[in-house]
């Protein structure tokens, strides 16, 4: 049980990631090698506004996530996928692995190559929920990302510009002909995934402290859970992150901790192999 | 005036050529090491060419692949084999695993085939790090022989040069048969319209499991190469990192191009060395460097070189006539 509570609050900051790697594939064919760095790099931001600018945390967080919203949601699309996307996926592809191996270098020369403790928004206790010991951050993670992904979904399907983005998603080209403003709708996007990124970095931080590579394994799974979840089903991606979660702390705890990273690989790899839309997708068909 | 330009690049390659024989003479030890690995790793960049280049597959594999080949090689010799024998067989796996890689391709495309590859690479490299009888774990395998010809030895570092040097050349022929060949077309028709490919009785299926392979061959060659190069491999040098390293060899080379891959590594390989002044920054002025590129250039390097010429004589038609008639005369 213990377990099973921690892995869904670790998957539901996964599920958070892979949602904005989701709308983003949506919305603009785009996959985003560099999601990973996404998350890393919005704690680093916070942490120099608390120690260059004396910021209290609360005014850091806020200034993180505004300066994350602009260099990753907007300069992102502006300088990198606008210009490169029509030169075919593949190009992309690669591009954002660079802007992954730019992101990560710079923040290891300019800041620091150590972890850094990064302050959390509660303290420090634990809890006892049905018999299992749970520290109070698992609990407030799993709460908030759940409530986030709650939002997002009602802003998606109940306001007027989230089923313009839906649209755009699904058929720019009609989306367009409707009176859509397809690139404010894209640009939206992006912004959202940003701050989805800068989220999930506050959530994570405190459990793994801040360090250039965290985005590495943070990426990694949550295209996995993307995938598995379902490429272009937001729900996909919510059950995938908390799949993933859960599964890697029980191998963890129960089978091997060796090949611990294995098990969603081997997952990815079988998922794409038998149902390459995912267990919740919808297959997009066939293109020529 | 095709002939003409045939012959052109027959001399350009022969200087090239003279060059890398040249290269070395009277270098210390590391820059001859250096330009060693720039080899090998022109030979990884090269399969990979084959495969993303003309193909149109993404692998993000490669470095598993030069893992492969390297332990099997390392293995080996370290049992006693000789290189030449140990070589082939690691080749060979990696075919065979190559080919099998290919199936997913055959089912996903794009980005799930870039994420199947990457699983792969990080399996394998979970594998070398946590089966310790076989491969030594963290630690790696050290005091691998380097290959003896009679009295040829490779011992020197200048002699390893020229061995890995005539394996490249050999490779580099190989590779441009394979282009020339109707498989190297079929691979391009795959890689241009796999649709239109299959009804003009290309069989894709094939000629796309073919294209790992083959692909896969080289990385293990390349691999093969290292371990006597290096003497000393450890999984941590075939990781992800390493894959996207030779993947950007090939992209800032100049993906498709048959030069692209020697162009690509030689970039990756010897600017750090040029970009020492600027120490720790070097990662970050490179990958700067390849995004700017890549908004700019897609094609890459040799794609930027033709794009100047036809800058510089955009009548190259007319050009070419007057050479013609200069040589007549």
């Amino acid at each position: 049980m213990q377990v099973l509570l921690s892995g869904l609050a670790t998957g539901s900051i996964y599920a958070l990631v892979a949602i904005g790697f989701t709308l983003v594939w949506q919305a603009a064919q785009t996959v985003n090698f560099a999601q990973g760095e996404f998350v890393m790099l919005p704690a680093f931001f916070v942490l120099a506004g608390v120690s260059f600018f004396g910021l209290p945390l609360w005014a850091a967080l806020l200034l993180g996530l505004v300066a994350s919203i602009v260099v990753l949601g907007i300069l992102f699309k502006k300088l990198i996928v606008e210009p490169i996307l029509p030169h075919g996926g593949i190009t992309l592809i690669i591009a954002t692995m660079a802007l992954g191996i730019l992101l990560k270098e710079s923040v290891k020369e300019f800041y620091s190559a150590e972890a850094q403790p990064f302050a959390s928004l509660v303290q420090s206790a634990h809890v006892d929920v049905l018999g299992a010991v749970l520290s109070l951050q698992d609990l407030v993670n799993l709460a908030i990302s759940l409530t986030i992904v709650v939002l997002l979904t009602l802003f998606l399907n109940r306001t007027r510009t989230g089923r313009c983005m839906q649209a755009t998603a699904q058929n720019p080209a009609v989306a367009e002909i409707l009176g859509v403003n397809v690139k404010r709708m894209i640009l939206y996007t992006f912004i959202i995934n940003a701050a989805l990124a800068a989220l999930a970095s506050f959530l994570i931080t405190p459990i793994y402290l801040a360090k250039f590579s965290n985005g590495e394994t943070l990426g990694l799974i949550a295209f996995i859970a993307a995938i598995v979840g379902g490429f272009n089903q937001i729900r996909g991606a919510l059950v995938g992150g908390l799949l993933i979660g859960v599964l890697d702390n029980l191998t963890a705890a129960y089978v091997t901790a060796e090949y611990r990273a294995a098990l969603p690989l081997v997952l990815l790899i079988a998922i794409i192999l038998l149902r390459p839309q995912g267990i919740m997708g919808t297959s997009e068909g066939r293109t020529v | 005036m095709t002939l003409n330009r045939s012959l052109l690049t027959k001399i350009a390659i022969a200087v090239l050529l003279l060059a890398a024989i040249v290269a070395p003479i009277g270098q210390g030890n590391y820059i001859t090491y250096v330009l060693t690995s720039w080899l090998v790793f022109s030979i990884a960049a090269m399969g990979l060419n084959l495969t993303l280049g003309y193909a149109g597959q993404i692998s993000l594999a490669q470095a598993s692949f030069m893992a492969i080949g390297a332990y099997t090689t390392a293995l080996l010799t370290l049992a006693g084999w000789h290189w030449v024998l140990a070589m082939p067989l690691g080749l060979i796996l990696c075919f065979g695993v190559g080919l099998l890689l290919g199936y997913p391709a055959l089912r996903v495309k794009g980005h799930l085939l870039a994420f199947v590859t990457l699983a792969f690479n990080t399996l394998v490299f979970l594998v070398l790090r946590n089966e310790e009888w076989l491969t030594g774990g963290t630690f790696g395998l050290v005091g691998m022989p380097r290959p003896d010809f009679f009295i040829f030895k490779t011992m020197k570092q200048l002699h390893f040069y020229y061995f890995t040097l005539g394996i490249t050349v050999f490779a580099s022929l190989a590779m441009w048969g394979i282009v020339r060949s109707p498989w190297g077309r079929a691979f391009k028709a795959l890689r241009e319209n796999p649709v239109r490919a299959e009804s003009l009785g290309v069989d894709t299926r094939r000629i796309t499991l073919l294209a790992f392979a083959i692909g896969s061959a080289y990385g293990g060659l390349a691999g093969a190469l290292i371990t006597p190069l290096v003497q000393f491999i450890e999984p941590g040098s075939f990781g992800l990192a390493h894959s996207l390293r030779i993947l950007l060899m090939v992209v800032v080379g100049g993906s498709g191009f048959f030069f692209g891959p020697f162009l690509g590594a030689g970039v990756v390989i010897l600017l750090p060395e040029v970009l020492r002044f600027t120490e720790g920054y070097y990662l970050i002025i490179y990958s700067a460097l390849v995004i700017v590129m890549l908004v700019f250039v897609p094609s890459g390097l040799i794609g930027l070189g033709g794009r100047l010429r036809e800058k510089l004589w955009p009548r190259q038609q007319v050009r070419g006539d007057l050479v013609e008639g200069a040589a007549q005369k």
